[in-house]
C-alpha cells in the first residue's frame, strides 16, 4: 500500500526482494547500502530471529529524488526465503507495491527457483494482488559463478522456467560484485513508481 | 490500495495529536500504516531514525498478531513496553493503521490508554476521508 503525503508532495511504495533461499536478495540490500550515498540511502535493519512466526527480514529505506515535483522514497524488504518461512513473507508482502525475484543462477537450484516464484503468485493472491499486474522484475543472480566452473542454469532456460508467461524485464547479476544490482533496482522502482501513479488514477502530465 | 492525505487532512491530524496527546504530556506520536509507512510524526524527542521505528512497529504488530492467533484472539489492540526512562505504546487504528506514543514517566500509562482511545476514533474520522480529495497538481 504505498502513502502519499501531499502537505510533503511525497510518495512512499513498498518494494520486496523475493526469491529461493540463499538466492542474494539481501546481498542486493547490502550492496545498495555500502554503495549508495548516506544522504539517499537510510540506516539498513537487519531481524534476524530463528524459528516460524518470527519476523525476518532486511529493510533499507531509499530516497529516490523528484518526478514531477513529487519526492519517491522507496522501502526495500528482503522476505526469508526458506519454504519454511511462508507466513513471514506473507506479512513482510503485506502492503507490497512491486517486487523484484532474485532467482539463482546455481543449476541444483532450478526447482527451488520455479517454486519460489509460483509461492510468490499464491502469497500475492493472498493479498488481493495478481502477479501478472503486479510490478515485477527477475533478476538472475550469481552470474559471476560461471568462471568458477560452477553448473550453471543458462539464461535461456531460466528465462524458460520463470518468464515465458509473465514476460517481465530480467536482468544477469551478481550482486555480491554489484553487477546488475543497480539495473534492477532502477527497473523495479520506474515500475512501482509509475503502478502507483496509475492505481491511484494520477495525471502527471 | 494506496492511502493519499492532503495538507489539509495532515493538518488535522497534527492539530488531534497535539491537542490530545502532546499536550496531555506524551513526548513523540508516530503514526504507521501496517506496510510500515510513515504517515505523521510529532513530538519534541529526537527520533534518530523515525523511518526504521515505523517498519519495526509494523513488524512488531504483525508478529504479536501471530501470537494473539495462537491463543485464539485475532490480534491485540495495543501494545506497550516499558523502559528505563522512556516508554512506548502501540494502538492499533482500524485494520491498517497504528498510533505510537513514545512518553516517560511524567504521564502515566492509563492516561495515554485513555487519550489513545479518543484519538483512535478522531484519527479514523479524517483518515476515512481519503480518497475523496482531487490530486491538485
Amino acid at each position: 500500500m504505498a502513502f502519499i503525503d501531499l502537505s510533503k508532495n511525497e510518495i512512499q511504495t513498498k518494494v520486496v526482494f523475493y526469491g529461493p533461499g540463499r538466492g542474494g536478495k539481501t546481498t542486493n540490500l547490502l550492496y545498495i547500502h555500502e554503495s549508495m550515498s548516506k544522504q539517499v540511502c537510510g540506516k539498513m535493519v537487519t531481524i534476524d530471529t530463528k524459528g516460524d512466526r518470527t519476523l525476518f527480514f532486511d529493510f533499507l529505506p531509499l530516497g529516490l529524488g523528484k518526478i514531477y515535483n513529487l519526492n519517491i522514497r522507496i522501502q526495500l524488504y528482503t522476505v526469508p526465503g526458506q519454504v519454511m518461512y511462508n507466513s513471514t513473507r506473507k506479512l513482510v508482502l503485506r502492503g507490497v507495491d512491486g517486487v523484484a525475484f532474485v532467482a539463482d543462477s546455481l543449476k541444483v537450484q532450478k526447482q527451488k527457483n520455479i517454486e519460489s516464484l509460483m509461492n510468490l503468485a499464491e502469497n500475492l493472491k493472498d493479498e488481493g494482488l495478481d502477479i501478472q499486474q503486479t510490478p515485477l522484475v527477475l533478476q538472475y543472480n550469481k552470474r559471476d559463478l560461471a568462471e568458477s566452473n560452477v553448473p550453471l542454469l543458462t539464461v535461456e532456460e531460466m528465462e524458460e522456467d520463470m518468464n515465458k508467461q509473465l514476460r517481465v524485464p530480467s536482468f544477469e547479476a551478481s550482486a555480491i560484485t554489484g553487477k546488475g544490482v543497480y539495473e534492477t533496482l532502477r527497473e523495479i522502482s520506474k515500475r512501482t513508481v509509475k503502478s502507483v501513479i496509475q492505481k491511484v488514477g494520477l495525471n502527471l502530465k | 490500495m494506496s492511502l493519499i492525505l492532503t495538507a489539509d487532512q495532515v493538518g488535522r491530524l497534527e492539530s488531534i495529536i497535539e491537542k490530545e496527546l502532546l499536550e496531555a504530556g506524551a513526548d513523540h506520536v508516530i503514526i504507521v500504516d501496517m506496510a510500515g509507512n510513515l504517515i505523521l510524526e510529532r513530538g519534541a524527542w529526537q527520533v534518530e531514525d523515525v523511518m526504521s521505528l515505523a517498519v519495526l512497529s509494523a513488524a512488531n504488530f504483525a508478529a504479536t498478531a501471530q501470537i494473539a492467533r495462537l491463543i485464539g484472539e485475532d490480534d491485540f489492540t495495543l501494545l506497550f513496553h516499558k523502559g528505563d526512562k522512556k516508554n512506548i505504546h502501540f494502538s492499533r487504528l482500524g485494520k491498517d493503521y497504528i498510533i505510537i506514543t513514545l512518553f516517560d514517566d511524567t504521564i502515566s500509562l492509563g492516561l495515554v490508554r485513555l487519550k489513545n482511545s479518543r484519538v483512535v476514533e478522531m484519527v479514523s474520522s479524517v483518515l476515512e476521508e481519503e480518497g475523496r480529495q482531487p490530486w491538485p497538481l
